[in-house]
């Protein structure tokens, strides 16, 4: 850790989707979320330059998403909708919010990114022989951010993690941490998904469709 | 299983600092909760046989998810707590049928011994309604530095014909604990209060 980084507490958040109210799923979603409360060292005046505590939050995100995969219990390789968030205090501005957008999708590429022959990769291998597809973690990781008090909840954006359009994988977790942001704190969030909502049935681009690899379709 | 679920959701807290002071090691808190269907909903009646075995599958399924969260032996688990959530469509009564009778068994079995007891909560309420978990020393309720809560809160649950029921294990207590009492160290253990 260093000076811009110190943790308070880290709240993990899994679930298991088996039904909802239609036919039960063979395999159930898996969701999840992973909060950091941070100390807020911008908390309380206006500093023209916080970005500084933007690189600092590199290895943290990249942790971060590690004990992530890890609490859901599936690897990486499982992984296929991701979003990211954060909670300031109220002694902080949306600003403080925004320095999550880069490091928490350079968490996200580091964990899921790949490059390399997809066949192998998703048996758990490398390879490196592209067969069309660039890569893993190709789309934009969708985000949102507020400023709210202890115990504000916040609606995490997800989305399929190599194009936007496909609609099964549009879909939120809801995150909030009992007791915090206090007033000089930031909570940083992931979240991952193991696949499509548990009865996506709207049509739409399919993962499986996916055909462009541009991050969009 | 005898339980329709919806869902399972497993949560991890973990301090590690608080009153601007570092915890060491951070104390951990795991909160399992189940969202069931309530085969009661919308109905009286006498028995409520279903809902006590639902409590039975539940009180192990719920406490292994937690000591498995925290990654610990089951011995090393400390303290422990239970609530139920009923939706619209059900009564207060099904809850305590899914916390009293027969929850506690294999819940005790999931972190080995537990002589105190498990200490709960219970309330109506909608989608979204939070139930504070009280909690308390697994082998002596009077464990002072162990009285504590989580919150249990499912956004989507519980819908009028559902139940949400949660268990919680801890494998510490308060981040730091200074008000005196029973001490962990003084623990006899045989009659579940010191």
């Amino acid at each position: 850790m260093n000076d811009f980084i110190d943790v308070r507490r880290v709240f993990t958040h899994v679930e298991h989707i088996h039904h909802e109210f239609g036919p039960p799923a063979d395999t159930p979603l898996v969701r999840g979320a992973i909060a950091a409360v941070l100390r807020n060292p911008y908390a309380g005046a206006y500093h023209a330059d916080i970005l500084p505590m933007m690189e600092a939050l590199n290895p943290l995100g990249v942790d971060l998403a590690k004990q992530l995969c890890d609490a859901m219990g599936v690897t990486p390789q499982h992984i296929q909708g991701y979003g990211k968030g954060a909670i300031v205090g109220a002694a902080g501005e949306l600003e403080h919010g925004a320095l999550w957008h880069v490091p928490g999708g350079y968490a996200m590429r580091e964990l899921l990114g790949w490059k390399g022959e997809r066949a192998a990769y998703t048996q758990g291998g490398g390879g490196d022989k592209p067969s069309g597809q660039p890569g893993n973690a190709l789309a934009i990781v969708s985000s949102t951010k507020k400023v709210g008090p202890p115990g504000a909840a916040l609606d995490v954006p997800m989305t399929h993690i190599n194009a936007s359009y496909v609609r099964s994988h549009f879909d939120a977790i809801e995150m909030r941490v009992p007791g915090a942001p206090r007033a000089d704190e930031i909570i940083v969030i992931l979240a991952m998904s193991t696949g499509a909502r548990v009865h996506a049935r709207v049509g739409g681009l399919k993962a499986q469709d996916i055909s462009q690899w541009n991050g969009l379709r | 299983m005898k339980a329709n679920i919806r869902k399972i959701i497993v949560q991890l807290d973990e301090i590690h600092q608080d009153g601007g002071q570092s915890v060491s090691p951070p104390t951990r808190r795991a909160l399992a909760m189940a969202v069931i269907a309530n085969p009661y909903a919308g109905r009286f009646s006498d028995s409520l046989e279903e809902l006590i075995d639902i409590g039975e599958e539940l009180g192990g399924l719920l406490g292994e998810r937690c000591v498995q969260a925290l990654g610990i032996a089951p011995d090393l688990a400390q303290s422990y707590g239970k609530a139920a959530i009923v939706g619209e469509g059900g009564e207060l009564e099904h809850a305590a049928a899914i916390l009293h009778p027969k929850l506690g068994a294999p819940l005790r079995k999931a972190v080995s011994k537990g002589a105190a007891l498990v200490p709960s909560a219970k309330k109506q309420g909608t989608l979204g309604t939070a139930v504070d978990v009280p909690l308390g020393h697994k082998d002596a309720a009077f464990v002072r530095s162990h009285f504590d809560a989580m919150e249990a809160r499912v956004a989507d649950a519980p819908r009028a014909n559902e139940i949400v029921v949660a268990v919680v294990v801890t494998d510490s207590g308060r981040p730091h604990p200074r008000i005196g009492g029973l001490q962990i160290q003084e623990i006899v253990g045989q009659d579940g209060l010191r």
